[in-house]
């Protein structure tokens, strides 16, 4: 376990540290940041004074090993628009992406271990073929169109909730969630469906066919014979079985929800990270887009340990070591 | 997930094959027919498989023949005329004749640039599957040939790939290549080949074992000779599977991009930047801009997918031995 | 990003009619506005940049003042005269406090020009506004003496971007050194004369100001003021209608009309200071996306540069592309502002002379041209350009369009990539002299002339003008010079003008807004209709 651990955390330090100089010298390649955040009146001595100003006149390698060492002491740069440090804009909008990203999970997997059952357990019926035809429809519709056809249907034209942007918060604990207020989650519910419909595809086919492959196992039959009520079945013994490979693709895919809703995000205008990186590529402010990339990938290893934890917890059957990496 | 765009497919899909379309095992059929008879028999069982086929391959046809087939050359600025900007659907013009899907602000006919962004899309999409494929193969297979060292290595670099997402790489990539229908090529690749290459590793490191390889090994064939007459061959059905679906993802993940702003240059539109570009219109009532360039790229990926779901029911590793 | 975010707006629309009952505006003498975008910091010296400037004029003052037009008023200093080509005296304005109770006087004023190169981190510094200073010297505490290298007549211009700071809240604050942006955005440090005083400031969600009952220029109107950034036009315009603000900026154009129509909202428009161009490479001989010109760079031709501009039906831009929210440009700066000719037309659209002058330019059959634009920069400018290259096309100039984002764009402008581009100019002094100076003045390091003229136009006699201009103190005397100025490079087609940028603000009904050329939204601009 220990082992174990300490590889993983070795081979993600490798990951950032390669990751971080990639995107770094990826965007030192792009144009110069005073390009855009300059007063057009600025002379070229200005210019120049403000090049040095924000760092940008030292050798890449330098600004790199500046970078790095600062990296080391939890320190990713300031934005060079806002000055503030990097982290803090980041962490600051975090609760928003995240806020939508877990509802869009759970919306994700209720609606699709639902539908995923039903299908599974009466494959040959209508509703069953309905639901899997139906669910390759949700793989096929792209994000950012589906978003605009829902804003079209019921913002424009039904006018039953709001277009875009985020609900009025409350604090919790000491961050801004929009989950407490009818405002907030009346903004939440579009982009949240939007960005949830591809997994919830994705959660149908595993539920089905793990139902499928249960139903069929001696335990579930005996227990069938047993006399157990079939609702009983379905709950304890069927449903405890599919959860498996659901929360380990699930478990995965939240850092894909959260990578995704760069979109949604945009065609929301919710104020989440998503948004802040594109607004930052746009200005090549480059500590914010190191910094989201950085935070992102430290999510998504957290991610992935956790679902490695669950998993070894719902199956005895795995131990860490062996899970892969 | 701008749905296709997954960034996961190859789990979606492995996920899917692996917990076994138990039903499909009864289905296969025992008939002595050579088996490319008997998959074409088994693809047109199902109906709305064979349709998204006949989709396809007419969408393919009209993306191929555009030039001769539209109206205009939507490209071509001077065929345009901004006072025809913004016509709604049916709406006759003196010069040009009826733009029977209206006209965007340039004044381009939308119905021209969907069949060119069409073009683009589908040459995005399997250009970049075809060289990802090639690239991602080759991988696999000398990981799982030589084993070792070098197997360990080229999977961690694919691990690694995995678990970024492919919209967050494409994107990051895009921004620092700059627009271009090429780039997009170049960056879906990028995003791509790890899939093939697990998937060509997984299939090969089976086949490795089997006797026929030892075989071929034994003979003093050369290694190239066995990896891609021997092994590859076998290794393909999973393949042909993740590619028909990866089509759709690359098309769609196109889409997303040009829709965000890093994809295909304005003045060349793919179906995914014709919906940006309408989308400011569509609000204040002038929906066909962005709506019918989205029912277009629907129909395409939805077909595709129709097409992939029913290969991979059939190509199932599972049921071919 | 604009583009699709600016759609949402339609849905807002309908979705602020479903809403509309659910909550009543603000109180009468509360105000909340929402803005499209935020501040990126209060520091008033931090970055230049619109939002920044137009909270900097609500807690803060400057020695001079810029009207909604941008004509100079008086600001904390009540009057100033230049005593002779290179002194300046401002007499300061008696019994003014700072927030905090301490008083404004000379010294304030020179602190506040020392601190203004001292600001660490600052990605676009004021110092360009206090670069022709050489000396201060209070003469007695409410009388400033200012010395300057040589004649320097746009000093009291420059100074109204300078917000007058207290020496005694913030000298100490860091130690000794000069005082941190943290501390102006935590709101200890952000003291000044101004209308408002600061109150809270959450990024991303508000800012909130409150009256400053004891203003030198009058109690304002409002008790409370607060700033909503909603960046996207849907939910901002949507805000508007549901009575959650009573004020946006920037209303997306394609609704204008709908908000026009509905009786809850007014809108008002005003000219902005901002240009819209086509410059065009004219020094280069080898000049890069040109082709079919055997080598040579056509636009070293007037008459091709004239040709060009006649082939562009600029009312067709202004009414297709902009959906009429937008004024067809003759020159750099709007009729009306300082410096600009009045003597000037729009050209006319005129595709057959366009033709023939390039037949005798040479060019019967045309040549091929790329043109080079950003795609969010400036409203629509990426359809501007496509619109521009349709209409060359047609005149045998077969051209294509290289649309990027800004900051690519950018970068690629500056390195000389585009034979022809298309970008903007808003002119920060209200004047003519600024647009004259960054696009078409030679590029000149030491005197800070051309520094955005990437066709490296040049013509002598025009620099002589400028120069002249920037020399005369007399007032009457300068506009005329600057007059010439705009017309010789128009008549010469040293650049093409292309629109004027329209900008618009809603209000709830009962509100009043006064456009102003430099597109500030500010809290003073809002008025009770009558």
């Amino acid at each position: 376990m220990l082992v174990y651990f300490i590889r993983r955390l070795g081979q993600a330090a490798l990951v950032l540290v390669v990751m971080a100089l990639l995107v770094f010298v990826g965007i030192y390649a792009i144009g110069n940041p005073v390009d855009v955040l300059i007063s057009p009146e600025a002379d070229l001595a200005e210019q120049q004074a403000t090049i040095e100003r924000l760092g940008l006149d030292k050798p890449l390698w330098e600004q790199l090993w500046l970078f790095l060492v600062n990296a080391l002491g939890g320190d990713l740069g300031r934005s060079f628009v806002h000055g503030e440090p990097a982290l803090q804009l980041i962490l600051e909008r975090l609760p928003a992406t995240l806020e939508l990203a877990l509802v869009a999970l759970v919306i994700a997997v209720t609606a699709g271990v639902f539908l995923g059952l039903w299908a599974g357990l009466k494959p040959d019926s209508l509703t069953g073929r309905s639901i899997m035809t139906g669910s390759i429809l949700g793989f096929s519709l792209p994000n950012f169109w589906l978003g605009l056809m829902l804003i079209l249907v019921f913002a424009v034209s039904l006018q039953w909730l709001p277009a875009g942007g985020r609900g009025d918060t409350v604090s919790l604990l000491g961050i801004r969630t929009s989950l407490f207020t009818l405002d907030g989650l009346s903004h939440l519910i579009l982009p949240a469906v939007t960005l949830a419909l591809y997994k919830t595809s994705l959660v149908i086919r595993l539920a089905r066919a793990g139902t499928r492959e249960v139903a069929l196992q001696d335990y579930v039959k005996f227990a069938r014979a047993k006399g157990l009520s079939s609702s009983r079945v379905i709950y304890v013994h069927v449903l405890k079985n599919i959860m498996i490979p659901v929360v380990t693709v699930i478990g995965l895919e939240l850092g894909s929800m959260i990578a995704f809703a760069v979109v949604t995000e945009t065609v929301f205008a919710w104020p989440g990270i998503g948004k802040l990186l594109i607004d930052s590529i746009v200005n090549l402010d480059r500590p914010v887009v190191v910094a989201y990339l950085m935070m992102t990938v430290f999510i998504f290893i957290l991610i992935n340990f956790a679902v490695d934890l669950l998993y070894s917890l719902l199956d005895p059957r795995v131990r860490l070591s062996e899970a892969k990496a | 997930m701008s749905a296709p765009a997954s960034d996961t497919p190859g789990q979606g899909l492995s996920a899917a094959a692996a917990a076994g379309e138990p039903e499909a095992l009864h289905a296969a059929p025992l008939t002595a027919r050579s088996p490319l008879a008997r998959l074409a028999r088994d693809f047109c069982a199902s109906w709305p498989a064979l349709i998204g086929l006949v989709v396809i391959l007419v969408i393919a046809v009209v993306a191929v023949f555009a030039p001769w087939i539209v109206p205009q050359d939507p490209y071509d600025l001077a065929q345009l005329d901004i006072m025809d900007g913004t016509l709604p659907p049916g709406a006759e013009s003196y010069a040009f004749g009826t733009y029977w899907l209206g006209t965007d602000v340039q004044g381009r006919d939308m119905l021209s640039a969907i069949v060119y962004g069409l073009r683009i899309s589908l040459l995005v999409g399997s250009v970049s599957v075809a060289c990802a494929l090639v690239v991602g193969s080759a991988v696999g297979l000398v990981a799982a040939f030589f084993g070792g060292s070098v197997d360990s290595v080229l999977m961690r670099i694919v691990d690694i790939q995995l678990s970024f997402p492919a919209i967050l790489v494409a994107l990051i990539l895009l921004a620092i290549f700059g627009n271009g229908v090429d780039k997009v090529i170049v960056a879906l690749i990028i995003v791509q080949w790890a899939y093939y290459a697990r998937a060509v590793r997984g299939s090969a490191l089976v086949e490795r074992r089997k006797e026929y390889i030892d075989a071929a090994v034994c003979l003093g064939l050369g290694t190239r000779r066995v990896l891609f007459r021997h092994l590859l061959p076998n290794c393909l059905p999973p393949l042909i599977v993740i590619a028909t679906v990866q089509v759709a993802h690359a098309i769609a993940l196109e889409a997303t991009l040009s829709f965000l702003g890093v994809g295909v240059p304005i003045t060349e539109p793919s179906l995914g930047l014709l919906i940006s570009n309408g989308f400011e219109y569509m609000m204040s009532g002038r929906y066909w801009i962005s709506f019918f360039p989205g029912v277009a790229l629907v129909v395409v990926i939805v077909a595709i997918n129709l097409v992939g779901d029913r290969l991979r029911d059939l190509l199932n590793p599972r049921l071919q031995r | 990003m604009k583009r699709y975010l600016a759609a949402l707006a339609g849905g807002a629309l309908a979705l602020g009619l479903a809403q509309g009952a659910t909550s009543g505006p603000a109180l009468a003498d509360e105000l909340v506005i929402g803005v499209s975008s935020e501040p990126s910091a209060i520091d008033p010296h931090y970055h230049n940049l619109g939002p920044n400037n137009a909270l900097k004029e609500h807690i803060f003052d400057a020695l001079i003042k810029q009207d909604a037009k941008q004509r100079l008023q008086p600001g904390l200093a009540e009057s100033w005269e230049a005593l002779d080509d290179s002194t300046w005296q401002f007499n300061l304005r008696q019994g003014v406090k700072f927030h905090d109770g301490t008083d404004f006087d000379a010294e304030d004023v020179i602190y506040t020009i020392e601190r203004v190169p001292n600001v660490p981190n600052s990605p676009s510094s004021f110092s360009i506004y206090t670069n022709s200073i050489e000396s201060m010297e209070a003469k007695d505490p409410h009388t400033l003496i200012v010395k300057t290298p040589g004649p320097r007549p746009l000093l009291p211009t420059e100074l109204s971007n300078i917000a007058i700071i207290s020496k005694e809240t913030v000298a100490d604050s860091n130690g000794g050194d000069w005082p941190k942006t943290e501390g102006f955005n935590d709101g200890s440090l952000a003291v000044g004369t101004g209308p408002y005083k600061y109150e809270e400031f959450v990024k991303g969600d508000r800012l909130v100001l409150s009256k400053n009952a004891d203003y030198w220029g009058g109690e304002p109107t409002w008790d409370r003021v607060t700033f909503k950034p909603i960046a996207s036009d849907g939910p901002r315009v949507a805000a508007l209608l549901s009575g959650d603000v009573d004020v946006i900026d920037n209303p997306p154009t394609q609704d204008l009309p709908r908000l026009e129509a509905d009786p809850e909202v007014s809108v008002y428009s005003g000219l902005s200071n901002r240009v819209i161009y086509l410059h065009m490479d004219q020094h280069a001989d080898d000049t890069p996306g040109v082709e079919g010109t055997d080598g040579k760079n056509p636009f070293k031709d007037v008459r091709v540069r004239e040709a060009v501009s006649k082939a562009i039906d600029r009312a067709a831009i202004v009414e297709k592309i902009m959906g009429g929210v937008a004024v067809a440009a003759e020159q750099l700066l709007p009729q009306g502002m300082y410096g600009a000719s009045n003597e000037l037309a729009v050209e006319a659209y005129d595709p057959e002379a366009a033709k023939a002058l390039l037949a005798e330019a040479g060019y019967p059959d045309g040549f091929k041209l790329v043109i080079g634009t950003p795609n969010d920069r400036y409203i629509n400018d990426e359809k501007v350009a496509q619109a521009a290259a349709q209409f060359l096309s047609r005149i045998g100039i077969e051209t294509s369009v290289d649309a990027s984002t800004k900051s690519v764009f950018f970068k690629r402008r500056n390195d000389y990539e585009f034979t022809v581009y298309l970008a903007g100019w808003g002119s920060g002094t209200g004047e003519m002299s600024s647009p004259l100076r960054a696009l078409v003045a030679t590029p000149d390091k030491d005197k800070g002339y051309g520094g955005t003229n990437r066709g490296r136009y040049s013509n002598p006699a025009l620099d002589a003008l400028i120069e002249q201009a920037l020399a005369t103190l007399d007032e009457a005397e300068r506009e005329k010079l600057l007059q010439q100025a705009s017309e010789m490079v128009i008549q010469d087609y040293g650049i093409l003008p292309l629109h004027y940028e329209v900008t618009s603000w809603a209000t709830r009904e009962g509100l009043a807004y006064e456009p102003r050329t430099d597109q500030y939204t500010m809290a003073m601009s809002v008025t009770k209709a009558e």
